[in-house]
């Protein structure tokens, strides 16, 4: 999960959720140009003070992932349609989803000429991977065979428990590396999965799979200030990143992967609020801007013309109601969720809170994800039915009266107020029952109490994807016990429809295993959809060829500038 | 005099760890986990949390953390963020940017405020007292954030006389705008403290006494006028220049400056103790210094006041 700060009209606050945008949904590049521009230019473009150093596997939010996905090259990269192309990767292959076969292309080096091998990417990973280094992308590492022997997986002999009832754990990690990780020769390893998964490789575009170079295990904390990597971009020199103000990038000369840069480097200046960032860009400050604030989102598109951006991205929102509360589980909670899918008009709240930057949701992942639909069949429980609406509600009073405060939970900080509000009136109105937000002050503050079960009604709930994959958006939310299932959502027809997705033999298989599961979400309703966060972006007329990618991020590579 | 600065700055003592501790405690007593939300909707590994919980000493009672920090303070070291940056560092490079954005700002807010406060106070009920009313009562009207976002709209983006932001250094140039809107409020006020103040002493007696001595009008106002009717506005600057240090998270946000207002409240929200406490000690002495100095300075403007034993 990419975790961006997102500004309010004065302060960016942290939130959950993030900031992104696509390639799938019709969108042109802002201003297709025959010029190649001119190859030294610097483009400057908006960023945030990396949370950690940059260790490509503690790299999970937006400001420090630009960052690591620049100057880093794994085995594969993105398009802008989410789709993978090989960098340092000459195949990836298997039989049977499970274990794969890594070839690794001939003449790749890291900027300090260290050749690129399969170490490179088996001693990263395994870096990642070890509890004790508690590297923040761990779990992307999770399905490898051996994983649990480097976490922490003794429990404490006294039998303490943590909070949630389970075991605290104590001791050293079993091993040091995990076993499914195989070095063949330099340029070959094998990958032992714990269970198939048809579509391992689209996870490989995400920066957590970077190599690292040996430098990097001498002194981790060192290399994290001046990162060497085999990207597109390399560091401008010691201390280019000078932090919470900027970090300088030019190109790497020995590159010569997919992402082959147009420009002559990047500047990428941070900025606390974005409403600084489009105050710098109506100034000419800057070329590229991937967030618009809140403030100009009625008048970006007028002002830009073909050089704004608006199109749907890989966020997903929604909202939650968990079971343990009472009138929320049965027969009744189903009849009651259904109920207040329908008592939201989303097209009106889509178009007159967020000015359009909004796209109503018709399914449970993202229109930028291959296999999104909005055919899926039971999707009318997401059109706006005031009258069905009112029939259900009044059948689960049939079963147990209501007479409640209905409430969704926020945390304050991310400017979710204006649509909770519009949301909690539209089903006030509709169902004709009290209705309101409720107001946590900060994100941790929300977190804890959604963690512990202690919520007292909905709970908003947001997710971005880290891989352009229908499973990234169903099983770490849905699937029995899974982290981000929170409320708790179990079904034992969807643990099997994602499982028998993850194993299917062609990813036309998997997509229809996975819309199948999600008909099932459709009839429970564990999450509400809302609707599908749009990146929204501009450009100056100094650049041309400014294409957002699929995550959301412009393609800086292809950016001319001059 | 001395003995009396002495004693001023013994009282620092008990006021540092005061507020420390009671910072200290504020911060640790925020709802939530500030490790876990650092992850987002997505929990790390399991373990991934309480290693670094155990790192931070989170995993450990209030009062054991505070000593720690204590402990490290009288080390030199003031903890590190949560991204692993010393405090120190954060420090070193937030302060010299406020001070010289406080420091552009009490200046413009002093010399502006109080040369157009006296023009008034002596031409009052006149065009030019009138219209330093009217733009003053505005000034102390309009919230801080929009005349920031108008100043930047104008003078940055439409004349482009100024950049619309600062860069990262922060040089004293481009400062100058961000300090003008920094100090709008606070240069209202002084214009219409100085205004009052001048008038009230224009009918004093030892007015009346000087210019029947036949002193120059220019030295009646100067010597006599002004250096009286500066005293409340000197309080007022002194009480200001800690409120200049500390609270510019409105301008420093809208003109992107990385200093100490922005610095504490992103601490404040993440819940990083070692970081607020840090920065909230050092600002409870240049506000504890400031007042110093202003008692001091009463006794240079007054001849009535002296601090004896």
């Amino acid at each position: 999960m990419k975790k961006s700060r997102m500004g309010l009209s004065v302060l960016a606050l942290l939130s959950a959720s993030a900031l992104a945008l696509t390639g799938c949904a019709p969108g042109e590049p802002a201003a297709e140009d025959e010029s190649t521009g001119d190859a030294s230019a610097i483009i400057t473009t908006n960023g945030s003070e990396p949370q950690h150093s940059l260790i490509p596997t503690n790299t999970t939010e937006s400001g420090g992932g630009k960052i690591t996905t620049s100057i880093f090259a794994g085995l594969v990269s993105y398009t802008a349609e989410g789709e993978i192309e090989n960098e340092v990767a000459e195949s990836i292959e298997s039989e049977d989803a499970k274990t794969w076969t890594v070839t690794l292309k001939d003449g790749w080096t890291f900027t300090n000429d260290e050749p690129v091998t399969s170490d490179s990417f088996i001693d990263a990973w395994n870096y990642g991977a070890l509890y004790d280094n508690a590297q923040s992308a761990s779990y992307f590492f999770d399905n490898i065979v051996g994983f649990s022997d480097v976490q922490n997986t003794k429990d404490d002999p006294s039998g303490a428990v943590d909070e949630e009832g389970n075991p605290v754990q104590v001791g050293d990690p079993l091993a040091e590396t995990m076993s499914g990780l195989q070095v063949v020769d330099d340029t070959t390893f094998t990958v032992e999965l714990s269970s198939p998964e048809a579509d391992w490789p689209l996870r490989l575009g995400y920066t957590a799979y970077s190599p690292l170079p040996k430098a990097a295990f001498e002194d981790m904390e060192a290399f994290g200030e001046n990162p060497i990597g085999n990207g597109p971009y390399m560091l401008d020199g010691e201390g280019a990143w000078v932090h919470e103000e900027k970090i300088n990038l030019v190109t790497n000369p020995d590159y010569d992967g997919v992402r082959k840069p147009a420009n002559g480097g990047l500047e990428i200046i941070f900025y606390a609020t974005q409403d600084a960032a489009y105050a710098d860009i109506e100034g000419g400050n800057l070329d590229v801007l991937d967030a618009v604030p809140d403030s100009a989102l009625e008048t970006f598109e007028d002002q830009f013309g073909d050089r704004a951006v608006n199109q749907p991205a890989a966020i997903f929102q929604a909202f939650n109601m968990p079971y343990y509360l009472p009138h929320w589980s049965g027969e009744e909670g189903k009849l009651r969720r259904a109920a207040l899918s329908q008592a939201i008009n989303r097209e009106e709240i889509t178009d007159v809170i967020f000015q359009g930057t909004r796209t109503p949701a018709t399914d449970f992942t993202s229109p930028v994800i291959d296999g999104w639909t909005d055919k899926l069949e039971g999707a009318e429980v997401l059109d706006y039915n005031p009258e069905e609406a009112k029939k259900l509600w009044a059948e689960a009073d049939a079963i147990a009266p209501y007479n409640e405060t209905f409430s969704i939970a926020y945390n304050a900080d991310g400017g979710h107020q204006a649509w909770v509000d519009a949301v909690t009136n539209s089903i006030a109105n509709t169902l004709g029952i009290t209705a309101e937000g409720k107001s946590y002050p900060t994100f941790a503050a929300s977190l804890e109490d959604r963690a512990n079960d202690k919520l007292t009604g909905g709970v908003r709930a947001g997710w971005q994807a880290d891989y352009p994959s229908m499973y990234n958006f169903l099983a770490p939310l849905y699937q029995t016990g899974a982290g981000s299932n929170y409320e708790d959502y179990s079904s034992e027809e969807f643990d099997n429809l994602l499982k028998e997705g993850s194993q299917a033999a062609s990813v036309e298989d998997a997509t229809a295993k996975y819309q199948e599961a999600q008909e099932v979400l459709l009839k429970d309703l564990p999450s509400i959809p809302l609707w599908y966060s749009n990146v929204t972006g501009v450009s100056a007329d100094t650049v041309d060829n400014v294409v957002f990618g699929w995550d959301s991020v412009p393609l800086y590579h292809q950016i001319t500038k001059g | 005099m001395l003995w009396y600065t002495g004693k001023r700055i013994l009282q620092m003592i008990p006021v540092f760890f005061g507020a420390t501790f009671l910072i200290y405690f504020m911060v640790f007593s925020l709802p939530g986990d500030p490790i876990a939300a650092l992850y987002g909707d997505r929990p790390p590994a399991p373990g991934v949390i309480e290693v670094i919980r155990a790192e931070y000493n989170l995993d450990k009672p209030f009062i054991v953390q505070y000593f720690l920090y204590i402990i490290g303070l009288f080390q030199g070291d003031f903890g590190t963020t949560y991204s692993g940056r010393p405090v120190s560092d954060v420090m070193a490079q937030a302060f010299p940017i406020t001070a010289r954005l406080a420091i552009l700002a009490l200046l413009f807010e002093a010399v502006a405020g109080i040369l157009i406060g006296l023009i008034a106070g002596l031409r009052k009920g006149k065009l030019f007292d009138a219209s330093a009313l009217v733009v003053s009562l505005l000034l102390i009207s309009v919230p801080t954030f929009v005349v920031g976002f108008v100043l930047q709209l104008v003078f940055g983006v439409q004349l482009g006389w100024a950049r619309t932001t600062v860069s990262g250094d922060a040089p004293w140039g481009e400062l100058v705008l961000p300090a003008i809107v920094l100090a709008s409020v606070s240069f209202a006020y002084i214009v219409r403290l100085t205004r009052a103040s001048v008038s009230d002493n224009l009918s004093a007696d030892f007015v009346r006494t000087a210019t029947a001595k036949g002193l120059s009008r220019n030295r009646v106002v100067r010597v006599h006028v002004l250096r009286n009717s500066l005293v409340p506005v000197v309080t007022f600057l002194g009480v200001d220049l800690g409120a200049l240090m500390v609270g510019a998270i409105v301008t420093e946000g809208i003109f992107n400056i990385n200093g100490v207002g922005g610095t504490v409240y992103r601490a404040v929200t993440l819940g990083e103790g070692p970081t607020v406490v840090s920065f909230i000690a050092v600002m409870v002495i240049i506000f504890v210094i400031a007042n110093l100095l202003v008692d001091l300075l009463y006794a240079a403007l007054d001849p009535r006041i002296r601090y004896a034993k």
